[in-house]
């Protein structure tokens, strides 16, 4: 398949050698499962469960609320012991909505709900399916999967691409699972082709995955839905507009989706929790994750239930042999800073690293900028990030915006070739914040001068009302104090 | 020399002229500025800039007597505003501080007098008559007003937590970066 050139990108070590060749396993159980209530992007589940409650492997713990939210299902079977807020997976470290089950070790499963068939299920079934599965996008977005799914009906749609890039260092548990799982992953990109009635469906991988590329090929040799394409092995080769313009040329129109050119991009570990989901009835309550870095005594990939500690996943891995210097969630270049030990595994974290060594000390020795443009050379959006830099530095958000800021995928190529260790997207997420922050401010100015300007015409009206009803009483002992006075007269009158 | 008085005469009066006719045609609309700003300002009277309300705020901004800064509730959004409407620039790197505030009241304390949500300008405040108070967070301007009538000190300013959803990534500090 002829493959098409993207700008920019960067092509940092991989470093996956220390997990790749180390199968699946599964990680024990912990007692303790905390599983927070939004770990999709949209609208938090709601509980529909009680503390003390028990449940088993798979129940629906909390619902989906409005269009774009996902439902959140117990990952083992125990009892519900706590109802409020625990540190979430999120680089603030602040704490969010959080179910906590202790769980009782047998991991029994609930009912389930009846096998689809891949071949007869109508595409609205599967996208349901997939929508009660509490399925979202594994690659780390975490965008509800079914949205993406009913998309056919709003586009005209071409091409799936299923997403096995992953072009982050350190990660392989993609790699593992499409090569465990190859037939697997394969039926799972048929059902969700199917479900967005697309006649083509292309598997991409990154040229550093040989194996993982055989053994998908072997899985699909006699499919006339599914090809599996090798791609080169470049970073951000995983962002989806990337992706789809390696393999189809086309740019996806600027804060467009890629449905606007006809693709649909899922990740390949969502393929397989739709496999999962439609035909075994089995929704989302656990994933694979790499545990990897210098710093980890046994790098390994381990399928962990949603919600366990991330420090299980490390004494698994056989604790720390060094201090780490830094430990992340998910990769060394997108991946979030990890506040502390004790945060869950949700559905959207692909790894846990802890780095030691030259790799994380680069950042120690920032200079100023000397204008090299490395920056612009290796940013694949085809910005200019020293400039955007610069204006963000002196709060100027609109200048920075119309260099194209909202357009920037945060992937980190700039900071990564930078000379100088200028920290260039830790610049672009500040002012994406910030720039959200202050449309939040303008809105409630707005409807700060709402609620003041009714509260003065109510008590605009409420005077009005006085005034009137004073003026009537007025009138009232007017018209009294005349009758009155017009009786007196008539009485002298009589009497005189 | 009387030749050059009288140029210099007749160059006074001719653009003395010109001056006058321009200051009566194009004279530009004081009320019509202030007007302008009014309307940008929150109106919620609420008197934290230390005039009685936005309509005195106003004038004392199109008259240049006080700061583009001066409206705590309107925040750094309004300053800007305000800077590019009078075309003034002006430092807005101080608005930062301000972590926003809104009212909390104190349910053991409140004995549910109804004097706060009567100073409420924007109705961020709910209760009836002896019944405790409560504050609708979205609402609240953080103005302070129904802090000091209240009798029994139940209404507090507190800091708005910060939470997943309002969470941001700091600036990274300001060591580098030539512009």
């Amino acid at each position: 398949m002829k493959l098409f050139r993207i700008r920019g990108g960067v092509h940092p070590e991989g470093r996956k050698r220390l997990s790749e060749d180390k199968p699946i396993e599964d990680l024990p159980l912990p007692e303790l499962l905390h599983v927070p209530l939004q770990q999709h992007i949209g609208a938090p589940a709601v509980v529909i469960v009680k503390k003390g409650d028990l449940v088993k492997k798979g129940q629906v713990i909390a619902t989906a609320q409005g269009h774009i939210s996902a439902p959140v299902h117990a990952p083992s079977s125990g009892q519900i012991v706590g109802l409020g807020r625990y540190t979430a997976p999120h680089p603030s470290g602040l704490p969010g909505r959080t179910l906590t089950i202790r769980t009782d070790g047998k991991d029994q499963w609930a009912a389930l709900p009846p096998p689809l068939d891949p071949f007869t299920a109508s595409p609205e079934e599967i996208a349901k399916r997939v929508s009660d599965s509490g399925i979202v996008g594994m690659g780390g977005a975490t965008f509800p999967s079914a949205v993406k799914l009913n998309l056919g009906a709003r586009f005209d749609l071409h091409t799936l691409i299923i997403n096995g890039a992953e072009c982050e260092p350190y990660l392989t548990c993609d790699d593992r699972l499409m090569r465990e799982h190859s037939a697997d992953v394969i039926a799972g990109v048929r059902i969700m082709a199917r479900a967005l009635k697309v006649e083509r469906a292309i598997i991409a991988i990154e040229a550093n995955k040989p194996d993982a590329i055989r053994r998908l090929r072997h899985a699909a040799q006699n499919d006339d839905v599914v090809t599996v394409v090798e791609v080169p092995t470049r970073y951000p080769m995983g962002s989806e507009k990337h992706l789809t313009q390696t393999l189809l040329g086309k740019e996806t129109p600027a804060r467009g989706l890629t449905a606007d050119i006809g693709v649909v991009v899922h990740n390949a570990a969502t393929a397989f929790a739709v496999f999962e989901a439609v035909t075994l009835g089995k929704p989302l309550v656990s994933r694979i994750v790499t545990v990897s870095g210098e710093a980890i005594t046994r790098p390994c990939n381990l399928r962990v239930p949603i919600g366990t500690p991330v420090a299980k996943l490390i004494e698994h891995a056989g604790d720390v042999k060094v201090e780490p210097e830094r430990l992340l969630l998910g990769g060394p270049m997108m991946g979030q800073p990890l506040s502390d030990l004790k945060v869950p595994v949700v559905k959207g974290t692909n790894g846990v690293l802890a780095l030691a060594g030259l790799e994380a000390s680069a950042m120690a020795h920032r200079t100023s900028c000397i204008r090299c443009a490395s920056c612009v050379d290796a940013c694949p959006c085809g910005l200019v990030p020293l400039d955007m830099a610069a204006a963000i530095r002196k709060e100027e958000m609109e200048i920075a915006t119309k260099s194209g800021l909202m357009d920037c995928v945060g992937c980190g190529s700039c900071a990564y070739v930078c000379p100088s260790n200028i920290p260039l997207v830790q610049y672009f997420n500040y002012a994406k914040g910030r720039i959200t922050y202050l449309q939040r401010a303008e809105h409630k100015q707005k409807e700060t001068k709402r609620l003041a300007d009714l509260r003065n015409e109510r008590l605009e009206r409420l005077a009005q009302a006085k005034r009137e009803a004073m003026a009537k009483r007025k009138a009232e002992q007017a018209r009294k104090k005349a009758e009155k006075a017009a009786q007196e007269q008539q009485q002298e009158i009589a009497s005189a | 020399m009387i030749s050059a008085i009288l140029s210099l005469a007749l160059l006074g009066l001719g653009l003395g002229v010109m001056l006058g006719f321009a200051a009566k045609y194009l004279k530009v609309e004081a009320g019509a500025l202030v007007q302008d700003i009014e309307q940008m300002l929150p109106g919620s009277q609420c008197g934290q800039c230390g005039y009685p309300g936005c309509s005195p705020a106003a004038e004392a901004l199109a008259g240049g007597q006080a700061a583009i800064t001066m409206c705590p509730p309107g925040g750094r959004a309004l300053a800007q505003a305000l800077a590019d409407k009078l075309g003034v620039s002006a430092d807005l790197s101080a608005m930062e501080d301000q972590a926003p505030q809104v009212a909390f009241v104190n349910e053991h304390l409140c004995i549910g007098c109804t004097k706060c949500f009567k100073r409420c300008p924007t109705d961020a405040l709910v209760g009836a008559n002896r019944q405790i108070h409560v504050v609708i967070k979205d609402a609240c301007t953080g103005c302070g007003k129904c802090v000091d009538v209240c009798p029994t000190e139940s209404v507090r300013m507190r800091d708005v937590p910060v939470s997943l959803e309002t969470w941001h990534w700091p600036k990274p500090d300001q060591l580098s970066l030539a512009s």
